[in-house]
């Protein structure tokens, strides 16, 4: 049994990337890696292996701030009841078409 | 896959009978758990033990093929094996991303593998004296897997499957890969020929064992596939295997080394499948247990590549922390 | 005036320096400090193999004698490799082949900038690809040379070893033989000298921000490029040729 590595861990990343421009980056996985330049090259060797993407962003994952599970219900279910923020909601005669 | 923020947030849920039936029925409507739900602890536990186990499996994976990038035989297949062992690393680093949602650390997992304590794929301790050992793997090591794999892109928990859908786009070349080399060797000299059958003979049973005990001494089984982790039993899948890679072999004009192989058109209600021999389950434990060909020298590689690595990751780290000291000083000294 | 004869040599010999320092680097594949590295040393192994294997193809073209690239790569003794000495050198620690691939790296990339504008579109073709695959492993290595450098006191001194173990081999990258010379009157190939500042500024500059010092040669080691090898290469050469050699003629 090995103990011979550094007691601290090497740092999560989160990886995310843009397909092509255009569209948004999305979170593609994680990695570890030191600090941010080598979980650039990492994140490239690793998540753009067949020309997956054009630009990839790092972020810690220590570094993201997430809702609360907890949460969810108060976060997102009134948006539900807001029906009136959709098109649908208002009546419109057919024959003015497309608005 | 997630983020580290979010790891363990509910660990120490209360598991009244309430809570348990409403997950149950969560899962039941097909939703995904993500890592920052609240979940049974014993859901956390086997999500944990299982993707820990299928990431060591492909880095310890790494080591059979590795064995003959160096003596491919063409440029070509040197360059297809050095991307397909690649790759394996890729899915191992997936896996272990997704199991670290759930709040245990690569580190952790890594020295349960070196340790012994986690088990890896038991495939992976059988040696490849052969190049046609490398077409084996592909053809049915890499199959079995991927019969294995596809229906955990539908796995329950949000990381795993995602992980799982891009380890199975991935891994779409490399059964290919192997068949093709395969194809090769059957299809070439009387020498090649028989070193495509002598791999033949070694890799089948031990790939037939890939899909675990039979489902009536299965500990886990029930458990995972009422959790959806599991959408198919052991020997389900072990028939799907069998009935697609028979005809496979006739194909290519190999024979499967089991006298007891034949079809019968009543099985699988009548769709009709493969009876075949039964699987020594004392060779499979005996390798599960250690007493593989090569288990102790997998780990011992393990053992190595981690050890003479360690101060190449506290050079990182160590750098890591003057660079932030520099820039700490240097904003100090301009403030 | 190079004959087509010149022009082969010389890319095989440059091939060879591809597929050898491929060979090494894909010996580290499974065997990693990280599993991050486990994915990038093959990237970058596979990169010199494809151009190894575009060079060899080429080579074979302009000599006309039916020979393949595999021939190439699989079916000459050691004195008909022409690869440079310094990528023949056995793996070492980390430290050593990260600096071996940033050493190579450095002379390739001014290399494949100049070869762009080549009288022969296959060569410009070429380049254009290699140079940006060759960029990202100055880039690569330097970040590695940097953090051994200015890591740990172990990472320091192992760092400083690799350099004074590998510097020596650096000369023979600018070595030019006849037949090179050849290539660079007819402008088919870069000349190596004006390649030297180049590669001098990439090393000082990274040596710099590593803390190392570039050593004085007082030996160079030279003789790849005339097939005068190292004992370590005889022994690379068994496995590399293992199957073509147990097994003559067939096909994989």
């Amino acid at each position: 049994m090995t103990t011979s590595h550094a007691p601290s861990l090497t740092p999560l990343w989160e990886v995310f990337i843009r397909p092509r421009n255009g569209l948004n980056h999305k979170h593609v996985g994680s990695l570890h890696a030191a600090d941010e330049d080598l979980a650039l090259r990492a994140a490239r060797d690793v998540y753009t292996r067949r020309e997956e993407g054009n630009s990839i962003w790092v972020v810690r994952s220590d570094q993201i701030v997430a809702s609360d599970p907890d949460e969810a219900s108060e976060n997102f279910d009134p948006a539900g009841e807001k029906i009136y923020r959709h098109p649908s909601f208002y009546d419109i005669p057919d024959d003015i078409g497309h608005m | 896959m997630y983020s580290q923020g979010l790891i363990g947030a509910e660990d120490n849920v209360e598991e009244t009978p309430e809570f348990l039936e409403e997950f149950q029925a969560r899962i039941d409507r097909e939703e995904k758990i993500e890592p920052n739900d609240p979940m049974p602890s014993a859901y956390r536990k086997t999500l944990i033990r299982q993707i820990g186990q299928h990431a060591h499996s492909e880095i310890v994976g790494m080591l059979p093929e590795g064995n003959w990038i160096t003596r491919a035989p063409t440029l070509r297949r040197k360059a297809a094996l050095l991307a397909k062992v690649q790759d394996e690393g890729g899915h191992g680093l997936y896996l272990y991303a997704a199991a670290e949602t759930l709040g245990v650390s690569r580190e952790q997992m890594t020295e349960e593998l070196l340790s012994g304590k986690a088990k890896y794929s038991s495939i992976f301790n059988y040696p490849t004296p052969t190049w046609a050992d490398i077409g084996a793997i592909g053809w049915l090591v890499d199959g079995a897997a991927i019969m294995n794999q596809v229906p955990l892109c539908r796995c329950s928990f949000g990381p795993y499957a995602r992980a799982m859908v891009r380890v199975c786009k991935e891994e779409s070349f490399h059964q290919r890969q192997g068949y093709e080399l395969m194809m090769t060797l059957a299809e070439g000299s009387p020498e090649q020929r028989e070193m495509a059958q002598d791999a033949l003979n070694r890799w089948w049973w031990p790939s037939l064992m890939m899909f675990g005990p039979h489902d009536s001494d299965s500990t886990n089984s029930d458990q995972s596939m009422k959790w959806k982790i599991k959408r198919f039993t052991n020997d389900e899948l072990r028939q799907k295997f069998v009935d697609a890679t028979v005809p496979q072999a006739e194909r290519i004009g190999l024979t499967m080394p089991d006298p007891e192989l034949k079809w019968n058109a009543d099985k699988n209600d009548g769709e009709g499948g493969y009876d075949f021999g039964s699987i020594d389950w004392d060779e499979f434990w005996r390798v599960v247990k250690g007493g593989g060909p090569m288990n102790v020298d997998r780990l011992a590689a393990r053992k190595k590549a981690w050890d003479d690595g360690a101060w190449v990751r506290e050079a990182a780290l160590a750098h890591a922390q003057k660079r932030r000291d520099r820039a700490e000083a240097s904003k100090v000294a301009a403030e | 005036m190079a004959t087509n004869a010149d022009f082969a040599n010389t890319l095989i010999a440059l091939a060879d320096d591809h597929l050898i320092l491929g060979h090494r680097l894909s010996q580290w594949c499974g065997h990693a400090p990280m599993l991050e590295e486990d994915l990038s040393m093959p990237n970058m192994a596979l990169d010199l193999i494809g151009q190894a294997r575009n060079l060899y193809s080429y080579a074979c073209i302009l000599e006309g004698s039916g020979r393949s690239e595999d021939d190439l790569a699989f079916l000459r003794s050691d004195r008909e490799y022409k690869n440079c000495l310094m990528v023949e050198r056995p793996n070492g620690d980390f430290a050593h082949t990260i600096l071996r691939e940033l050493y190579f790296a450095a002379f390739m990339h001014p290399y494949w900038e100049a070869a762009q504008s080549s009288a022969d579109k296959t060569i410009c073709g070429y380049a254009q690809k290699a140079e940006k695959e060759i960029a990202y492993h100055i880039r690569h290595c330097g970040e590695w040379v940097i953090r051994l450098g200015d890591g740990t006191k172990e990472s320091a001194e192992r760092m400083r070893k690799a350099v004074t173990a590998l510097h020596p081999y650096t000369e023979e990258l600018f070595t030019i033989t006849p037949a090179h010379q050849a290539c660079i009157d007819a402008g088919l190939l870069p000349d190596l000298a004006t390649l030297k500042s180049a590669w001098s500024m990439t090393i000082s500059t990274i040596f710099k921000d590593a803390f190392l010092e570039i050593p004085e040669i007082a030996f160079p080691q030279e003789g790849g490029r005339d097939g005068r090898h190292t004992e370590d290469f005889g022994h690379l050469l068994s496995e590399l040729q293992f199957m073509q050699r147990a097994y003559p003629g067939q096909k994989w």
